[in-house]
């Protein structure tokens, strides 16, 4: 059986309300920069993972669990799995 | 045979010595570090996560360092009902274990933050906090940037409401009061324990407030009701 390598991408959010320094930090600096209209910003984090899996949904499913347990902390922040992409193949000996 | 206190090293731990010295020399109880790959925590009457920079604080603060092979002896030692402290990057790293509840997020300035703070005690009934009195004023410094202490509004009324926060950030009157809360957590708190109250984690570092050539040694004071705890008297 062959797997493939995906590229797998999560971004984590901070979930809505919990307070977000770095957010608020940035909202005050664009402020300063005399950028008008800005209502909200939040920072969170994009989290690239390279994976071998037999399909596309297997390497999905396989972040999301790395996601569940490490990648974000469900406490305080949220995320969603981004693009997921096939790099290159690999032969792979089951 | 006891080996007492034991003091968790991590790669990044920086708070480890200090510790050590607090209750070696501070209060003359047997200590000894104790590698994160350690397996096996038999011996010890209780067991302290350092302050530090764990894994380089990378992802989240203590989330690497909560997977390390000694946090399963010193999970199953935390449910035994055994004195477990965390401090400052500890404290972080038992979160992230979820041996204690909430979160902590990056201070409200986003700068580090290193100097003596007050702190009300509000609660002596833990294992770490026996030699304190409830109203207590305690200095301890401080050396975090990420500090701010999070918990839903649900898990927040049930911390309150179990008497689980042990150390508020005050002023000198015992008020705990915005302008002495640096670093943004809500309602104040600096320390909290959990629901058995042998786990207890703060930020604040009573270890580095045990040497009068340093300063005052409240955490001296905190840090002997251990001996309550310990199989051979010190």
């Amino acid at each position: 059986m062959t797997d493939s390598r995906w590229r797998v991408e999560v971004i984590v959010m901070p979930k809505d309300g919990v307070s977000d320094p770095q957010g608020e930090a940035v909202k005050g600096g664009l402020a300063m920069l005399g950028h008008a209209g800005v209502a909200r910003v939040r920072v969170g984090r994009h989290v690239v993972v390279d994976v071998d899996a037999p399909t596309a949904d297997a390497a999905k499913h396989a972040v999301t669990k790395m996601a569940e347990q490490l990648l974000a902390n469900p406490v305080i922040e949220q995320f969603e799995i981004g693009n997921v992409t096939e790099i290159h193949s690999t032969e792979v000996v089951r | 045979m006891s080996r007492g206190i034991a003091v968790v090293t991590f790669p990044g731990s920086n708070g480890d010595h200090d510790a050590l010295d607090a209750f070696r020399d501070g209060i003359g109880a047997p200590a000894e570090l104790v590698d994160y790959r350690a397996t096996d925590l038999t011996g010890f009457d209780a067991v302290v996560v350092p302050g530090g920079f764990s894994y380089g604080d990378y992802l989240r603060c203590g989330a690497i360092a909560r997977f390390a092979p000694v946090m399963e002896p010193l999970r199953a030692f935390a449910e035994r009902g055994r004195p477990v402290l965390g401090i400052c990057n500890g404290f972080q790293v038992l979160i992230e274990a979820h041996l204690l509840p909430g979160a902590l997020l990056k201070n409200r300035s986003l700068t580090f933050h290193s100097d003596w703070v007050k702190l009300r005690v509000e609660s002596g009934e833990t294992a770490w906090t026996g030699t304190l009195g409830e109203g207590e004023i305690v200095r301890f410094p401080v050396a975090h940037g990420v500090g701010n202490y999070f918990a839903d509004s649900a898990t927040l009324e049930r911390i309150e409401g179990n008497g689980q926060v042990v150390f508020r950030y005050s002023d000198e009157d015992g008020e705990s009061i915005e302008s002495a809360n640096f670093n943004g957590s809500v309602n104040g708190i600096a320390g909290i324990c959990n629901e058995r109250r042998n786990v207890v984690g703060l930020m604040p570092h009573p270890e580095r407030a045990s040497d009068p050539l340093l300063g005052p040694t409240d955490g001296l004071k905190m840090l002997s009701g251990i001996r309550a705890f310990l199989s051979v008297p010190a």
